[in-house]
C-alpha cells in the first residue's frame, strides 16, 4: 500500500468526525470496516450515508382547506375542494362531499387557490446567496473542466435570505441547488426542503436522491480555453466528457479500485443512482448529449435552460428527457440568441416534458408568473394548455425530473404535505402566496407578521422582519 | 411625427414625417390613459396627423372624419409603455463583446461619450420590445472606466431609420458601490472625482477650450479626460439631467445634498433600493426616481433595506417614481413588474400601487422624467399618437399587444423571435427541412 497523501489524509479525518457526528464514532467505524487489513484509519465506506439529512418535519395540526380551487399537481383541477392534512401527510383530496374529522383546523379557502408546494429545480439559493460578495461565491469550482467530486450542499450557507423570498412570495417548498455551469461536470447537487435551518443537513430532502451537474456549450469551452487548456471548442467539450466517462466505466467495472470521489458520482450515474440535470441551450447540441449518454450508457434527466427545446421536441419526447426552462429569457449570450416565448407550448404540443425553472433569486418568487407568461404565449397560437397542466410544470414536472415526484409534487393521499394556499389565481400576477405548509406544518402566513422567517444575516438591518 | 415635438434645439432630431402615418379612431375600448387615472369603458381614441386630439369616453353624436376605424371590441388599448433605463440599441447580443456598445473598458473616454451616435434601429432587442408594447425609451451606454456612463438619448421604437428621439439627453453616473469600483475603490473617491469633474464644467461655461487639469487618471485609467470635462458643462448648468445610480439610504443623501453645493442640478435618482427609508427628503427635495420595481433581496451591502414595497412607500410619502428597467431581465417585464405593484396592495403589510398608478409608473412617470411630460407614455391631446391595442389585462402575465401604433403609424410586430416561432409550429421535415419553411 503507497502511505497516504497529506490531502487524502486531511480528507479522511474530515470523514471521520462527520461520521461521529451521524453514525457513533468514528473509532467504530474503523475497527469495523478495517479489521481484516490490519489498518489503524479509515473512512466511512463509499455509498455510506454522510452528511445525511437531518430534516424532521415541524409539527403541524391536522388542517382542512375547503371551498377553494384546487390544482393537485398532476393535472387535475377541483372546484371548491377538500385538501386535508395530518402528521405531515395529505390525508383526503376531494370535492366538496369530502366527509371532514370534527376535530380539525378548517380553513376557508373560498375565493382562493390551493397548489402544491412549488418546486424549482434550478437555484444557486445558499451557493451564490445574497449578499453576493467574492466571500459568497461558492457556486462553481472553476478550477477544472471535471469536478464530478464536488457537492453542492457543501457550499449551501443555509442563511441566504433568499430561501425565505422564495417561500413568502413564491410558495417554494422544495428546490435543487446546483453547482454553476462553469464546468463539464460541476459536481453533485443538493434537493432541500425550503426550511430555516441552522445547517444544510437539517433542510436535506429525506429521501431524495442525488443529481449531477453536467454544461454543454459555450461556458465550458470560455472559461478552460480562454486559460489556454482543453477545452477550448465544442468539440472538445465532447472528447472531455467522453475521456471522462470511460474512465468512470473502468472504474464501476473494478472492485479493488482506490476510492475516488469523482468517479464514485460518476459510477452513480452509470448505476442510474445519481441523475444527471445537463445545462444546454441549442437543440443541435442536446441531441448530441443524448447520443453521448447513449453510448456511455446514462440518462439525461433534465436539459437545463434549453431555450431551444422547441426544435427538437419530438426528440426530447423519445428519450424521455425533461426540458426545464425559462419563460422570457433570450438574447444575452449567442446560445441563447433564438429563445422565444413558445418554448414550453410547442414541447406541451409535442408531448415532451416541461418543466419552468428560475436559476435567479428573483424569479424563484416569481415561478407561478414565469408559467403564466408561457402558457399564454401557446394560446395565442391555439395551443390551449390547462391552468391544471400548467401548475404541473412548477410541481410534479420538477419532483420527476429531480426523483421526488414519489414523495411530494402533487396533492395526493399519503404524500408530503406541501401545499400553497393562494390568494387569488396563482396564474395571475395580482396572486400571491396566504399560507405555505411544508410536511403539514404551517411555515407561513402573509396574515401573521410572526411567521415570516427572519435569517441570521438579516438581524438587525434595516428592514428586518419588513413584508420583503 | 418628430417634427411636433418642440425640444430644444439643440438636442432635437427633425425628421420628416413618413408617409404611412394616417388618421385613425379607436372606439370601444377599455381605455387606459397612462396618467394614473383609472381604465375608461367605452373609450375612444382620436389620432390626426401622428397626434393624439381626443381620448377618453365620446359625448355622443360627436364626428371626426378619419382614414381608419378600430373597434377595439372592449380590448385594452393604452398608451405606449415608455422604458427607462435600457440599453436598447446598443447591443445585439450582450455576451459577444463585438456586437456590444454599451461599455467599452479601454476608452479613455467617459462623460463624453454618446448613445445617440450608434443606436441601431434594426437591433432585434428593439424590435421584440416594440412587439411589446413599449414604444419610447431611454437609452444609455454603462460606466466601464470611471463612474460617468455618459449621455444617454431617448428613442423611439418605430420602424424607421431615425431611433433618436432626443440625443444628449441626460448624463448618468454611478455613486454607489460600483461607482466606488470605478473610482479607484471607495465612495469617497467617488465623490473627490464627481466634485473634480464638476468644478472643471463650471470653470468651463460659456467657453470652449482646456479645462485647469487636462486629464484626471491613475496609472493607465482616465478617469476625466478635458472632452468628458467639456461634456459636464450642460450638468452644472442644469440644462442637462443627470441621472444618479445609488442605492443605499446614505447615498441617496449624500447625492440629494449636492443640491447644496450645485443648485442647478437637475437629479434624477436610478435604483434607489433603500429609497423607503429617505423617501420624505427624496420628495421634499423633489427629486424623482427610477426605482427597482421587486428587488428586495440584499444582494449588496448597500441594498439591506430592499423591500418589494419600496415603490409603493415612496409614491405614498410623494415621490415621483418610474420603474426601472435596467434591473430587469429585460424591459418587457416592466409591465410584470407593474402587475406585482397593484398585487401588493393585497398582501397585508406591504405597500403596493393602486392599478392607474402602476401603469403610469411604466408609461407617464418615466416620460415626464425623461422630458416627454405631455408627449410620450400618455393618451391626451397633444400627445404623440403611441397608442397599443392589448391581447388581455396589459400588466397580466402574458399579456401581448395586437397592434401597437407609433406617431400614428401602425407597427410590423414581426422579429426574429416570431419568424422561429412560425417556422417550428410544427416539426415536420416530412418532404423537406424546416430550413426551406419561411
Amino acid at each position: 500500500m503507497r502511505a497516504r497523501t497529506g490531502a487524502l489524509a486531511t480528507l479522511a479525518s474530515a470523514f471521520a468526525l462527520t461520521a461521529c457526528a451521524t453514525t457513533g464514532t468514528a473509532g467504530e467505524t474503523a475497527s469495523t470496516s478495517d479489521a481484516k487489513s490490519g489498518k489503524t484509519f479509515a473512512a466511512t465506506k463509499a455509498g455510506e450515508p454522510v452528511f445525511a439529512s437531518t430534516y424532521k418535519p415541524y409539527p403541524g395540526v391536522p388542517t382542512v382547506l375547503t371551498g377553494a380551487t384546487v390544482y393537485d399537481g398532476k393535472g387535475g383541477k377541483i372546484e371548491n375542494g377538500v385538501v386535508f392534512m395530518r402528521d405531515g401527510k395529505i390525508t383526503a383530496v376531494g370535492g366538496p362531499e369530502t366527509p371532514i374529522p370534527a376535530d380539525v383546523t378548517v380553513i376557508d379557502g373560498t375565493g382562493k387557490f390551493v397548489t402544491p408546494g412549488i418546486i424549482d429545480i434550478h437555484s444557486h439559493l445558499g451557493d451564490y446567496p445574497s449578499p453576493g460578495v467574492e466571500a459568497h461565491s461558492d457556486g462553481n469550482e472553476a478550477t477544472s473542466p471535471t469536478t464530478p467530486e464536488v457537492w453542492a450542499e457543501h457550499s449551501v450557507w443555509p442563511q441566504d435570505p433568499g430561501f425565505t423570498r422564495a417561500m413568502a412570495n413564491g410558495g417554494i417548498t422544495a428546490l435543487q441547488i446546483l453547482p454553476g455551469s462553469a464546468n463539464l461536470m460541476g459536481g453533485r447537487s443538493v434537493t432541500l426542503k425550503n426550511v430555516p435551518s441552522r445547517t444544510v443537513q437539517g433542510m436535506k430532502f429525506p429521501g431524495a436522491p442525488y443529481s449531477m451537474k453536467m454544461a454543454c456549450g459555450e461556458n465550458p469551452k470560455r472559461v478552460y480555453g480562454g486559460r489556454g487548456r482543453m477545452p477550448s471548442t465544442r468539440m472538445g467539450n465532447f472528447a472531455v466528457n467522453r475521456e471522462t466517462w470511460l474512465s468512470a466505466i473502468d472504474y464501476a467495472n473494478d472492485p479493488k479500485a482506490k476510492r475516488d470521489l469523482g468517479k464514485e458520482t460518476l459510477a452513480g450515474v452509470l448505476k442510474g443512482e445519481i441523475l444527471i440535470q445537463n445545462h444546454c441551450y441549442r437543440a443541435d447540441e442536446m441531441a448530441l448529449v443524448l447520443d453521448m449518454a447513449k453510448e456511455m450508457g446514462y440518462k439525461v434527466a433534465a436539459f437545463h435552460h434549453a431555450v431551444e427545446a422547441y426544435k427538437i421536441g419530438d426528440l426530447l419526447r423519445e428519450n424521455g428527457v425533461c426540458s426545464a426552462i425559462w419563460a422570457d429569457w433570450y438574447g444575452f449570450k449567442m446560445e441563447s440568441y433564438d429563445g422565444i416565448m413558445e418554448n414550453a407550448a410547442f414541447l406541451q404540443r409535442e408531448g415532451a416534458c416541461v418543466v419552468i425553472h428560475s436559476d435567479d433569486a428573483n424569479d424563484i418568487q416569481r415561478l407561478n408568473q414565469e408559467a403564466a407568461k408561457a402558457q399564454a404565449a401557446g394560446l395565442r397560437l391555439g395551443i390551449d394548455i390547462s391552468d391544471a397542466t400548467v401548475i404541473q410544470w412548477i410541481t410534479l414536472n420538477p419532483a420527476k425530473a429531480m426523483g421526488i415526484d414519489k414523495l411530494t409534487g402533487s396533492l395526493e393521499t399519503g404524500k408530503m404535505a406541501d401545499v400553497v394556499l393562494w390568494n387569488g389565481d396563482p396564474l395571475s400576477v395580482y396572486s400571491r402566496p396566504e399560507k405555505v405548509w411544508i410536511d403539514g406544518a404551517l411555515m407561513f402566513d402573509a396574515m401573521n407578521p410572526k411567521t415570516r422567517p427572519v435569517s441570521d444575516f438579516e438581524l438587525g438591518q434595516p428592514g428586518e422582519g419588513d413584508v420583503k | 411625427m418628430k417634427r411636433l415635438l418642440l425640444i430644444a434645439a439643440s438636442a432635437a432630431a427633425i425628421t420628416a414625417t413618413p408617409a404611412m402615418a394616417q388618421d385613425m379612431v379607436v372606439t370601444n375600448a377599455r381605455l387606459v390613459l397612462g396618467d394614473g387615472s383609472a381604465p375608461i369603458d367605452g373609450g375612444t381614441v382620436i389620432i390626426d396627423d401622428g397626434k393624439v386630439v381626443f381620448a377618453g369616453k365620446p359625448t355622443p353624436g360627436q364626428t371626426f372624419s378619419t382614414d381608419i376605424v378600430i373597434d377595439a371590441g372592449g380590448a385594452w388599448v393604452t398608451p405606449g409603455l415608455f422604458a427607462t433605463v435600457t440599453t436598447l440599441g446598443l447591443a445585439d447580443v450582450t455576451a459577444v463583446e463585438e456586437t456590444n456598445d454599451i461599455t467599452a473598458r479601454g476608452t479613455p473616454f467617459s462623460a463624453a461619450l454618446d448613445a445617440s451616435k450608434s443606436i441601431n434601429p434594426t437591433s432585434q432587442h428593439i424590435l421584440v420590445h416594440r412587439a411589446a408594447g413599449i414604444t419610447r425609451a431611454a437609452t444609455t451606454t454603462l460606466p466601464s472606466g470611471s463612474i460617468f456612463a455618459g449621455q444617454g438619448a431617448i428613442i423611439d421604437l418605430d420602424a424607421d431609420a431615425q431611433p433618436v428621439m432626443q440625443a444628449r439627453a441626460f448624463q448618468m453616473i454611478d455613486l454607489g458601490e460600483g461607482g466606488g469600483r470605478q473610482a479607484g475603490g471607495s465612495r469617497v473617491a467617488a465623490h473627490v472625482l464627481l466634485r473634480a469633474a464638476l468644478r472643471e464644467a463650471q470653470a468651463l461655461v460659456g467657453k470652449t477650450g482646456i479645462p485647469e487639469t487636462t486629464e484626471i487618471g491613475k496609472d493607465d485609467d482616465v478617469y476625466l479626460s478635458r472632452f468628458d470635462a467639456e461634456a459636464l458643462v450642460p450638468v452644472v448648468t442644469g440644462r442637462q439631467k443627470l441621472y444618479v445610480a445609488v442605492e443605499r439610504a446614505a447615498d441617496i443623501r449624500a447625492v440629494l445634498a449636492l443640491k447644496a453645493e450645485y443648485p442647478k442640478l437637475d437629479l434624477v435618482l436610478v435604483g434607489v433600493s433603500e429609497g423607503w427609508l429617505v423617501a420624505n427628503e427624496i420628495a421634499a427635495a423633489g427629486v424623482p426616481v427610477i426605482a427597482n420595481g421587486l428587488n428586495d433581496l440584499p444582494e449588496t451591502f448597500e441594498q439591506l433595506g430592499a423591500t418589494q414595497s419600496n415603490a409603493g412607500r415612496m409614491a405614498k410619502a410623494g415621490v415621483k417614481v418610474a420603474i426601472n428597467a435596467s434591473s430587469l431581465q429585460n424591459p418587457r417585464r416592466l409591465q410584470q413588474v407593474a402587475g406585482n405593484l397593484v398585487a401588493l396592495t393585497r398582501v397585508p403589510g406591504a405597500a403596493g400601487m393602486e392599478w392607474g398608478k402602476a401603469f403610469a409608473a411604466i408609461s407617464s412617470v418615466p416620460a415626464e422624467i425623461s422630458g416627454m411630460g405631455g408627449k410620450a407614455g400618455v393618451l391626451k391631446p397633444g400627445a404623440l399618437g403611441d397608442v397599443v391595442l392589448w391581447d388581455g389585462d396589459p400588466l397580466e402575465a402574458g399579456s401581448v399587444p395586437t397592434k401597437v401604433f407609433i406617431g400614428g403609424v401602425e407597427q410590423d410586430l414581426t422579429n426574429h423571435q416570431t419568424r422561429l416561432r412560425d417556422r417550428y409550429r410544427e416539426l415536420d421535415e416530412s418532404a423537406r427541412p424546416e430550413a426551406y419553411d419561411w
